[in-house]
């Protein structure tokens, strides 16, 4: 292994989230019944024709501003012609010598250090349908539903020198598209997908070996699989004095091995030429640089800023800025209440525990942030204990009521009144005159003991630190009265 | 004179005037088609008149002060009709029922037109002849021995036959013209983007327009209006205002220059033809129009240049019909790649395969920069020309074919020969700017000779003023072919 070097690149097509196909006014919702989602357009009907989704053209425009690319005027969209069932026009429409977005980079942090994984283009196209088969029934069909979604496909030069970076380089390309709110970054449902391409070279040398395509890569733990196979697969046949033979390979994860899809030879001529349904995409100077203002701080500005404007250790940072709508939680928080670290707290504790509970993503949680702030300041004007609030989190969550109407239905307000306390610790330093006289006679570890009894009898009401206070008083008035 | 053999615009005052009814109007029609198109074989479909269908029951509810209320007109079978089969000449749509229509249907249909029936072609409007329809030719109605042009060659043989008030075409190399001409009627191919596309099944998707055939141009500037206009659901169509042509076709013609290039008068013009158009230029000239010689010297490669961008971007809009989805399918294939080739082999004929192979090779990799790369510099050179000419001229006339209607078989077995009808009609679809062609005589046969009138973009105006100009002089609009006059009392 350790005799050559490892090259990959990467092909990812990311869903756009749009409300609408790419061309047509078909819905993008996931999960509907088969081919309901279809109209004359995105059926390939005779006589139909593409109109361009112009929300997808800005969600490339972000993407590619977020991705240091620049944007391409006129683009122009292109057939790629190839048979297939679930491609009803006979061609794909997508773009080939003027894509979008070009040449543009993307920072990630690896163990070693930081690496800039440049951007050779990404490209708006549409998605296919889906063939379905029934096993030994000889009959197949196909669900259009798909056809026609928008797809970016961002394409990386090859630059990735393993697969832990692979993966690297895929958590931060999407944490940057969820955070653009263009692609919700799900693998699992296809709206993020990957084809890594993969050659070996003999150490120190310059020239690229043949590389080898994968598809079918449908998780991150199958990216890492499927690179780390093919890594041994082509260093085996190196080893051994073979050649590696260009070729696509499908990754099947249940056997935890490649198979060949097709060969070089096999390889299609797309014959792409310019759509000639759909004009070349002009796009005014105006409109980029309204989109740039609009871009949304990015996961790794937003957490440096959280340190600063925050205080907030690193730690706590990173965590919160790992997902947009998250730091959005939290900064909605710390809006309403002024210490950011027990924000930070009850976020990354409480709250992020009680969503993993009930399987809820933060946009949806039950508790909104005026809910928490309430809760928190409830804490902070000693309304009620630390610990209180801790034991009521999750029933608190689970409800839609505001927390003071909450503690007040189950008497949960705590006792800071300094009368109504002294009554209760008077009635137990009277109870428990040998203890007292013990405590006066110098063993202060019975501070905690009176500070139990009093808290006991208030039934955990009482603030405890104005109780340790009042105490220690009331213990030391008695030793001079004495 | 039997109702059939109006015209549009007096159809709509007899309608109006109440004279006579829309239904009368249709029944009329709809008994000479019975009377003659077995022979004519216009039709592919004809829509019961005894019935209501939904269309004449739409157009009852029209718009009552549209001239199209209660018109009745056929469309070019590759133009889509909801619930009304649409076969494109082809055995691979021979069953196909589409679920829409195409916007030029549904603005004829707020107007208030009647359905007639749906015109046979050539197979995906791919010919000159309406011989490569997959089901029937159609016969020229001034002679049934000869073909009526095409690839519109039942739209316009609907009309010169009178089994109809006016119909649609569509234009990709000369589809509308050069039928318009073999059958003695108007046929205008308005500017690219004018018209939308939408629902017009594609052959070459750059060069397609839909456009109108009619008795006279006062027809046809009424049809236009109506089509005509931007359409959101056709990115190609443009959002540029329709003026009111049909009410501003009289013009002087003394401010009026014509161009008249020599590239279109030369070898393999038939000399009746020649003589058919120079007269017409005498006519106009006589009106005060002034004539100038222009040239285009990218002529020569217009016909090279068409083959191979039509036939490029027709490989793949004809890529769609591979037996999965709708269309025919073939019943013998055992597995998919059988199922694709076997399909494609029995659903299209010769000529849709032929551009189909010609398209794939002008894409392939290696290729491309040769063909289709060269065809779009070409294209662009035959642009520039035009664009020079018209900064001396406002329109060019020219023959619309080199010959009159041919007979049938003639040209089927030799391709080139047959490409060789649309020379003088390909340039305004490279270019994209609107033609019109308008019968300017006949041969000493009687067969009908058309005069070609380009403009412009966007200028659809002065070309049928022009025209319009001139058919105030003559009466060659006027003349019925024999097959229009069976059984007429």
């Amino acid at each position: 292994m350790s005799d050559y070097d490892v090259v990959i690149g990467l092909e990812v097509h990311a869903q756009l989230q749009t409300n609408t196909k790419l061309f047509c006014g078909c819905s993008t919702a996931f999960g509907a019944q088969s081919n309901t989602q279809t109209c004359p357009v995105c059926l390939g009907l005779p006589g139909a024709l593409p109109v361009l989704n112009s929300k997808a053209v800005d969600m490339a425009i972000r993407t590619g501003l977020a991705l240091n690319c620049s944007i391409t005027t006129p683009n122009q969209f292109a057939r790629k012609n190839y048979f297939y069932p679930d491609l009803p026009k006979g061609y794909q429409i997508s773009q080939f010598d003027r894509p979008i977005c070009e040449h543009g980079w993307v920072d990630i942090e690896l163990d070693q250090g930081g690496q800039r994984v440049r951007i050779c283009r990404a490209h708006l196209e549409e998605d296919a349908g889906k063939n379905m088969h029934q096993t030994g029934v000889g009959v197949s069909h196909v669900d259009m539903n798909r056809c026609g979604m928008p797809l970016l496909e961002i394409v990386t030069e090859p630059d990735l020198r393993s697969s832990d970076g692979a993966v690297v380089y895929l958590k931060t390309l999407r944490d940057t598209l969820v955070y653009l709110e263009v692609c919700d970054g799900n693998m699992e449902e296809g709206s993020m997908r990957c084809e890594p391409n993969v050659s070996l070279k003999p150490k120190g040398q310059e020239a690229f070996g043949t590389k080898v395509e994968l598809k079918n890569i449908n998780s991150f733990k199958f990216v890492k699989h499927a690179l780390d196979y093919e890594i041994q697969r082509q260093a085996a046949v190196l080893t051994d004095g073979g050649k590696i033979t260009q070729e696509t390979r499908s990754w099947d994860p249940e056997r935890g091995i490649s198979v060949v899809m097709r060969s070089k030879e096999e390889a299609h001529d797309y014959r792409y030429f310019p759509e000639p349904d759909l004009l070349p995409v002009e796009i005014p100077e105006e409109t980029i640089n309204a989109l740039r203002d609009r871009l949304p701080e990015l996961s790794k500005a937003k957490c440096e800023r959280f340190i600063t404007e925050y205080a907030l250790p690193p730690y706590d940072a990173a965590l919160l800025t790992s997902s947009r709508p998250l730091a959005d939680y939290f900064e909605a928080c710390v809006a309403g209440f002024q210490n950011p670290k027990t924000v930070s707290n009850w976020v990354m504790g409480e709250l992020l525990h009680a969503l993993k509970n009930d399987n809820i993503d933060v946009g949806s949680s039950p508790m909104k942030p005026d809910r928490l702030v309430a809760l928190m300041t409830l804490v902070e004007d000693q309304t009620i204990s630390l610990k209180t609030a801790r034991e009521i989190f999750l029933d608190l969550f689970r409800s839609q009521q505001a927390p003071a109407d909450f503690v007040q239905e189950r008497g949960l307000t705590q006792i800071s009144d300094d009368g109504a306390l002294e009554t209760l610790i008077d009635d137990i330093v009277r109870k428990h005159p040998s203890q007292c006289a013990e405590y006066q006679g110098g063993n202060e570890k019975l501070l905690g003991f009176f500070v139990g009894q009093v808290m006991k009898s208030s039934k955990g009401k009482a603030n405890p630190q104005k109780v340790n206070t009042l105490l220690q008083q009331r213990l030391a008035s008695e030793k001079v009265a004495t | 004179m039997s109702l059939n053999h109006l015209t549009i615009h007096e159809a709509s005052d007899g309608i109006s005037k109440g004279t006579f009814s829309s239904a009368e109007l249709t029944q009329a029609v709809h008994q000479h088609i019975a009377r003659v198109d077995a022979t004519v074989h216009a039709y592919q479909t004809v829509l019961p008149n005894a019935r209501p269908n939904t269309y004449a029951l739409r157009a009852n509810a029209g718009n009552a002060t549209s001239v199209l209320q209660g018109i009745p007109v056929a469309i070019k079978d590759n133009i889509c009709t909801e619930n009304v089969v649409t076969t494109c000449g082809s055995r691979m749509l021979e069953n196909f029922v589409p679920p829409y229509s195409a916007t030029v249907m549904t603005r004829l249909e707020d107007h208030g037109a009647v359905l007639v029936g749906k015109t046979n072609m050539d197979e995906f409007a791919m010919g000159s002849s309406t011989e490569h329809s997959a089901f029937e030719p159609t016969r020229n109605p001034w002679d049934p021995q000869r073909i009526p042009g095409g690839s519109s060659g039942g739209s316009a043989a609907a009309v010169a036959a009178h089994e109809c008030i006016a119909s649609l075409g569509s234009d990709t190399g000369g589809s509308i013209r050069q039928p318009a001409a073999c059958c003695g009627v108007v046929g205008l191919k308005p500017t690219y983007g004018r018209v939308s596309r939408y629902g017009l099944v594609a052959y070459a998707s750059s060069l397609d327009q839909i456009g109108p055939l009619t008795k006279d141009v006062t027809d046809a500037a009424i049809m236009f209006e109506v089509i005509a206009g931007y359409d959101s659901h056709d990115s190609t169509s443009v959002t540029m205002p329709v003026p009111e042509i049909s009410r501003s076709l009289h013009r002087d013609m003394t401010d009026i220059r014509i161009g008249i290039p020599d590239e279109y008068f030369g070898d393999g013009l038939d000399a009746e033809v020649e003589a058919g158009v120079r007269a017409a230029l005498e006519v106009l000239s006589a009106r005060g129009a002034k004539t100038k010689v222009v040239s285009l010297p990218a002529t020569p490669y217009g016909i090279a240049t068409y083959y191979l961008i039509a036939t490029a971007e027709a490989s793949s809009n004809l890529a769609r019909y591979d037996g999965v989805k709708y269309g025919y399918r073939s019943a013998e294939a055992q597995d998919l790649m059988e199922m694709y080739r076997q399909t494609r082999r029995e659903g299209f004929g010769a000529e849709a395969k032929r551009r189909i192979m010609l398209g794939t090779y002008a894409l392939s990799a290696g290729y491309y920069d040769e063909y289709y790369g060269k065809a779009q510099q070409a294209r662009t050179m035959i642009r520039a020309d035009f664009e020079a000419a018209f900064q001396e001229v406002d329109v060019i006339i020219t023959p619309t074919t080199p010959t009159p209607a041919f007979r049938l078989g003639e040209k089927l077995n030799d391709p080139l020969q047959m490409y060789l009808s649309d020379i003088y009609t390909i340039s305004a679809n490279l270019a994209g700017f609107p033609a019109i062609s308008v019968p300017c005589g006949f041969s000493h046969d009687g067969l009908p000779i058309g005069m070609q009138v380009m403009g412009r973009w966007f200028d659809e105006l002065t070309i049928l003023q022009v025209a319009f100009a001139f058919e105030q002089e003559t009466n060659w609009h006027l003349r019925r072919a024999p097959l229009s006059e069976v059984g007429d009392a």
